[in-house]
């Protein structure tokens, strides 16, 4: 690839990304009133995102190779238990990164 | 008011959304270094993911965009690609509409920004009394954006790993949208949303793959909200 045919692909992600976030906005504006199903759907997609986004983050952990997401399995349930327990974000995020570092590093190696 | 007390409003804006960022700040630092490492290996200047982590701004496109910069000269598809796996955005953005409102031109970059974890942030946080919201999700982009090009820079610059045991580090993502989607549900009286996020994400991601899931992931949930809007409405009013 040439510099110019270089610039022109990341401008193409530039603008494929962009687009992605900028249509809802200019779809729905707010100088006009929202439809009423668009504002369901904004109401009830959340939930619905946050699980998806959870499966996201999972989607490159293997069950049929290495440790079959052991390690995952355990620091997510000490992620999710610490949460239950102090309902502290960072302390959960930080507590469970830590707990899946040793069990990585240490454990299963 | 006073142009030192508005500076004052967004010093004590920053200072309210600094403390949601840090999960992210020791993600996107590790992330984007690994980003900057893998374009340096690759063969691309430090400019590289400089420029690409200030512009695209979207992780995961990042990574992809490095195969699409050694592959022949295809503009159209790499846009089509593109679209496709930053699709999701669509659903960020339509759930933002009404937070992101009467945010005067911060919300062009709140919408420039509107990455996976700003949108986890910025629609889950409580914004405390007093602080303006508009700043408030402003500082929580700018500070995301900031850690992810620190860190593609410096892997760039680095080209290597770093001199301390780091495997297991990406974990910090993984745990926080465990954090995130624990709370949503928490906070949910009946499930149906969630649930059908998650099982439709699964099913989806068994059945086409971890490249390929996200786009019928969305449309079956589209669908689902859609046939089901009665019910879900209810439950959601409750």
């Amino acid at each position: 690839m040439t510099l110019t045919q270089q610039i022109i692909t990341i401008a193409m992600c530039v603008l494929g990304t962009a687009s992605t976030r900028f249509i809802p906005f200019l779809l729905f504006r707010e100088d006009r009133p929202t439809p009423e199903y668009i504002k369901y759907l904004g109401k009830a997609l959340p939930a619905a995102v946050f699980g998806i986004l959870w499966v996201y983050s999972l989607k490159n952990v293997s069950l049929t190779e290495g440790y079959r997401g052991l390690p995952e399995l355990i620091a997510i349930i000490a992620t999710a238990g610490l949460h239950l327990w102090k309902r502290q974000m960072l302390i959960s995020i930080a507590g469970g990164t830590v707990c899946y570092m040793l069990l990585v590093q240490v454990v299963f190696r | 008011m006073s142009e030192k007390m508005k500076g004052k409003n967004k010093l004590r804006a920053l200072k309210a959304a600094f403390p949601h960022t840090l999960p992210i700040m020791a993600g996107f630092l590790f992330l984007g270094f690994a980003y900057g490492v893998y374009m340096n290996v690759s063969g691309f200047s430090v400019w590289y993911p400089m420029i690409m982590s200030l512009t695209i701004f979207g992780g995961s496109l990042e990574f992809v965009a490095v195969s699409m910069l050694l592959s022949p000269f295809a503009p159209v598809q790499t846009l089509i690609m593109a679209f496709i796996i930053q699709a999701r955005h669509l659903f960020y953005g339509i759930s933002m509409l009404d937070r992101y409102k009467g945010t005067g031109l911060k919300k062009l970059y709140l919408i420039f920004g509107l990455c996976d974890e700003t949108f986890s942030i910025n629609f889950t946080a409580d914004i405390p009394e007093g602080i303006d919201k508009g700043d408030f999700m402003f500082f929580v982009t700018l500070l995301h954006q900031i850690y992810w090009f620190t860190g593609a820079t410096l892997g760039g610059l680095m080209g290597s790993h770093l001199p301390f045991d780091t495997a297991g580090l990406d974990f910090v993502m993984i745990a926080m949208f465990t954090v995130i989607f624990l709370d949503s549900l928490l906070r949910e009286k009946k499930h149906i949303s969630s649930l059908t996020g998650l099982v439709t994400a699964l099913a989806a991601l068994k059945i086409f793959g971890a490249d390929n899931f996200m786009v019928p992931t969305m449309i079956c949930v589209l669908t689902v909200l859609t046939l089901f809007r009665k019910p879900i409405e209810r439950s959601l009013e409750e």
